[in-house]
């Protein structure tokens, strides 16, 4: 074990992959916690997928990847959050609706240009090879921007995933922290995504808060579990991909599948008691 | 002159006019809430009392007309919504909930200070809820969460409450134990309460005033003594005094 481990951080490339992920997978634990309870959990879907769109167009215009990718899918973000609010679309449809028409305009310009080759699969299933130095700069600076904010802005956020019509009745500009949640999901998503994957990266926004929803009490122990879960499952995940030669993204999603069964069980032996 | 009459005027409503893109839903209504006050605002379904709680929370223009606050601040008024599916079913501390009824005093601070902890405590205690403040709040009966949702409101405000609907999803004991907790406040703390019912017996066992909302508007604004003589409020009586009214609904919407 000690042994595989030194192994693995001989690889540059495979410390990058662990540097840049456990700060994706921190934030997006603290992030997913509020998109779960606010009901949001699509959004982190439905971004993935626009990601991939822009990812694919900025690839065949030869464009650097993140550059195309950041701005679309924050875009895309304040967009689906209007979408969201306004139950007279019906939310979820149109995301799924967006999601998909941007996975088809993506696999569309691939397949006009370079062709459905390794480049695309990675985006779809992650990689870890994915990084090169410029883009861990630039997602170490993301990260740093999700983190602070998240904490600068901790009991406001709790303060309108609670409750959004008591924090807007007594003054908390409500829709603007809903922009920050959208914008810092934005972010975690397109940096998570070159890892994770179009397919997966949602996984890491979801599964840690539900997880730690099983059996934590306080909204507080909630965001730190769920913390802890998602860079403790990313790091087994690619401990696993790399023993087993699994794909990262994948791996790292059936680490926290197995975590979520061992809580859920947890949970249940709890209550029948 | 009018504003020397009434000093202790919080809110006035005058020729008030409210409605959405799809139409009007109040037209001309007046009324005035005044410091130590206990109003009842009743009406059918659809009457426009929620309409009308968006207005005094300032998240509503009205069409026309205008509402006055005297010697209340803007979103000075503690607010207890109804509650939501995600809400019962959330993980948060009792002590965390009510802590984030100070949100609104932040200002600039991303954390809370000592005064706004001691607030927080000092409602706990108020409402005799101390005891559960590390418990988690979906753990909690639906009484017990109100007051939780109680004593978050009273950390936003320290003069007037307005409460929606707040005994709809409880059972008799609860719902009195509430009423009686309310009628406390009102009367030993002087905190004014305005609060929207479907549960007219009460309305007139607690409530100074009664502002009853029909289709087109105010049927009547006036005290709770006088409302009780008038046509409207008689006529309104008898059918809201069916003890199951209220409840029959309720118990199906909780199942939902």
């Amino acid at each position: 074990m000690f042994s595989l481990l030194s192994e693995l951080f001989s690889y540059s490339f495979l410390v990058r992959g662990l540097v840049v992920g456990s700060l994706v997978a921190l934030c997006a634990a603290l992030l997913g916690v509020s998109l779960v309870l606010k009901r949001y959990s699509m959004i982190g879907d439905g971004l993935s997928h626009v990601g991939f769109g822009a990812l694919s167009v900025a690839m065949a215009l030869n464009m650097a990847p993140l550059a195309v990718a950041v701005p679309v899918v924050v875009l895309a973000a304040f967009l689906l959050l209007r979408i969201s609010q306004n139950s007279r679309l019906g939310g979820d449809s149109a995301i799924a609706l967006i999601a998909s028409a941007s996975l088809a305009a993506g696999v569309i310009v691939t397949s006009l240009t370079s062709g459905l080759n390794a480049d695309v699969y990675s985006y779809m299933f992650g990689s870890i090879l994915a990084m090169s130095e410029g883009d861990v700069l630039l997602s170490l600076v993301l990260a740093a921007v999700v983190l602070i904010l998240f904490i600068v802005f901790y009991n406001r956020i709790f303060a309108i995933t609670f409750d959004e019509s008591f924090a807007r009745a007594t003054g908390t500009q409500v829709s603007r922290y809903n922009m920050l949640l959208a914008l810092l999901t934005a972010l975690t998503v397109v940096i998570g995504m070159r890892i994770m994957g179009t397919m997966l990266i949602s996984g890491l926004i979801i599964f840690p808060a539900l997880t730690a929803m099983r059996l934590c009490r306080s909204f507080k122990s909630v965001v730190i579990t769920a913390a802890v879960l998602s860079v403790s499952a990313f790091f087994l995940g690619m401990v696993a991909s790399y023993a087993f030669g699994t794909p990262a993204g994948a791996s790292i999603v059936a680490v926290n599948t197995a975590f979520f069964l061992i809580f859920f069980l947890i949970e249940k032996v709890k209550g029948s008691k | 002159m009018k504003e020397t009459a009434a000093a202790d005027t919080l809110i006035r409503a005058e020729k008030l006019t409210l409605g959405y893109e799809t139409g009007t839903v109040l037209r001309d209504v007046d009324f005035t809430v005044c410091a130590g006050d206990y109003l009842c605002i009743v009406g059918e379904n659809g009457s426009g009392k929620s309409t009308l709680i968006k207005a005094i929370l300032g998240l509503l223009p009205p069409r026309s007309g205008v509402i006055r606050y005297q010697n209340l601040a803007e979103r000075e008024i503690g607010y207890l919504p109804q509650q939501t599916a995600v809400q019962r079913d959330f993980p948060a501390s009792v002590y965390e909930v009510v802590l984030s009824g100070c949100a609104n005093s932040l200002g600039r601070s991303p954390f809370y200070s000592k005064a706004q902890h001691a607030r927080a405590k000092g409602n706990l205690a108020r409402l005799g809820i101390a005891a559960l403040h590390k418990e988690s709040y979906r753990t909690l009966s639906g009484g017990q969460q109100q007051r939780v949702l109680l004593a978050r409101a009273l950390c936003a405000t320290t003069k007037m409450l307005l409460l929606d609907e707040p005994v709809a999803a409880l059972d008799p004991v609860a719902t009195d134990e509430l009423y009686t907790l309310i009628r406390r406040l009102n009367r030993d703390e002087g905190i004014t309460v305005l609060m929207v019912s479907h549960d007219v017996s009460c309305a007139l066992h607690d409530a100074t005033h009664v502002l009853h909302l029909s289709e087109h508007g105010a049927a009547f604004f006036g005290t709770a003594a006088d409302y009780r003589k008038s046509d409207v409020g008689a006529r309104f009586l008898r059918c809201g005094c069916a003890p199951d009214f209220p409840r029959i609904r309720f118990g199906f919407f909780e199942e939902d």
